[in-house]
């Protein structure tokens, strides 16, 4: 009986299920914090045509980005891209749609998916190209534009520690917008750097509660950093 | 003269206030942590989710999982609070910043701002500009007076598709400290040895120049 253990062996395992044309949220802020090993398993698996939402792309032979050498993302839903080079070729190339997306409103897009919130309000993009075609509303005297919720099929999270029932915590500023799209998947998927039995991690510093995943599996990470800055 | 970036940053920093919670952009507005005032404390704001930046780390500090908004590596001050991009964008777009400083392609008089997107060439994405501007209510933008062909990049109605709309009070370019109200740009201060004439040649926008317009002063 599992009951609430949620380890699986195998990332092949980790991401059973992953089919062509499907929806993936995932975690990250540039290169920290991402699953760049469920990324690297979609990646083998070759699935194609799909849609992921994420605040960035990766960059080249890394991350999301390892998802562009095969063509595997046909839409994107971020904030900011073109940090890779075959990023740009593909977008230049139409290969790619691209959905330019506020920062903050795509982090309450996912909040909103995993939340049973349908859509919501925000002055954000108001008066501005992102703001076309949407639905507007003034409260208070000042406007709005009707945002989406987004979910998807798949979210793909990295956290720090876990125990197996799933309750994760995250390191740092490699939180992002991990704890959102593990709340925004049918399937959640994490994978941390340890998995720990329950009871250890302290219940009210969990950051993401084992209700909203699915699978947990522990792992080693290379964690690239991508802008090394460091004092003299 | 025109400011350098580091008399920009000097003057901006001018602005800050003690206790404030700031929210500083890509470029120039970085370097405005390098001239926080003696004796005022401020907490700087990183939107991917850090409250209390704190400097560059050495070599071995450096960690993969610290970084800022910008994607470089830092560390985080005592008192700093981590968070995630929903809880970080809340308090930016529920007015909680006490200041945010970020740069400009164009400002126009009815505190209109552009500056993520230049149609024909590649665009890369607003990143959070679009929650910050919406949500602040004290911007200041740095930017330059007027591009290097002489054209004025403070506009009667900006020509580029705007980050958000009637947003900005405040803008410090290369040459001048101005304010933005009731459709028109204020001149409130001018870079040293920069004239009046020279301000009023380079904006296109409706500009008001009181009778007295004191020069910016700079520590050597």
């Amino acid at each position: 009986m599992a009951g609430f253990d949620k380890r699986v062996a195998s990332y092949e395992e980790a991401m059973e299920g992953i089919e062509s044309g499907m929806t993936v949220l995932a975690g990250g802020f540039g290169l920290c914090g991402i699953p760049e090993n469920l990324i690297a398993e979609i990646k083998r698996r070759g699935v194609k045509d799909l849609t992921v939402v994420s605040n960035n792309c990766g960059v080249d032979g890394f991350g999301l980005g390892l998802l562009l050498e095969d063509r595997q993302i046909s839409k994107i839903f971020a904030s900011y891209v073109g940090e890779n080079a075959l990023f740009e070729q593909q977008m230049l190339n139409n290969e790619i749609e691209v959905v330019l997306t506020p920062q903050g409103t795509l982090a309450e897009k996912m909040r909103a998916g995993g939340a049973g919130i349908p859509a919501f309000y925000t002055a954000t993009g108001y008066g501005t190209p992102i703001g076309e075609g949407k639905e507007e509303r003034v409260f208070d005297g000042r406007h709005y534009i009707l945002e989406e919720a987004i979910k998807g099929d798949f979210a793909i999270v990295k956290g720090w520690k876990a125990d197996r029932y799933g309750n994760v915590m995250y390191r740092h500023t490699a939180q992002n917008f991990n704890p959102m799209a593990a709340t925004a998947g049918k399937i959640t998927v994490v994978e941390v750097e340890e998995i720990v039995e329950p009871g250890e991690l302290e219940p009210s510093q969990i950051h993401t509660p084992g209700i909203y995943v699915d699978r947990i599996i522990q792992s080693t990470f290379e964690k690239r950093i991508e802008k090394r800055t460091v004092r003299s | 003269m025109a400011l350098t970036r580091e008399q920009m940053a000097q003057r901006v920093a001018r602005e800050l206030q003690d206790g404030f919670y700031v929210n500083l952009g890509i470029g120039i507005p970085t370097l405005v942590a390098n001239y926080i005032p003696d004796g005022i404390d401020v907490m700087l704001q990183s939107e991917n989710g850090l409250l209390g930046m704190g400097r560059f780390p050495t070599e071995e500090e450096v960690d993969p999982d610290m970084i800022n908004a910008g994607k470089q590596t830092v560390t985080a001050r005592p008192g700093a609070a981590i968070f995630s991009s929903a809880e970080s964008f809340a308090m930016i777009r529920g007015g909680h910043v006490d200041l945010t400083v970020l740069g400009a392609f164009e400002v126009d008089q009815e505190g209109n701002i552009a500056s993520w997107m230049v149609p024909g060439k590649l665009i890369k994405g607003m990143g959070g500009a679009m929650d910050l501007v919406a949500g602040a209510e004290n911007i200041i933008c740095t930017m330059t007076h007027a591009s290097k062909h002489g054209e004025s990049k403070l506009l009667e109605k900006c020509n580029l598709p705007l980050t958000g709309a009637g947003c900005i009070n405040r803008v410090l370019t290369d040459l001048a400290y101005l304010e933005i109200k009731d459709g028109a740009f204020i001149l409130k201060e001018r870079a040293p040895g920069v004239s009046v004439e020279e301000i009023v040649e380079k904006t296109a926008g409706k500009l008001i120049v009181p009778d007295h317009v004191p020069e910016m002063t700079f520590d050597e």
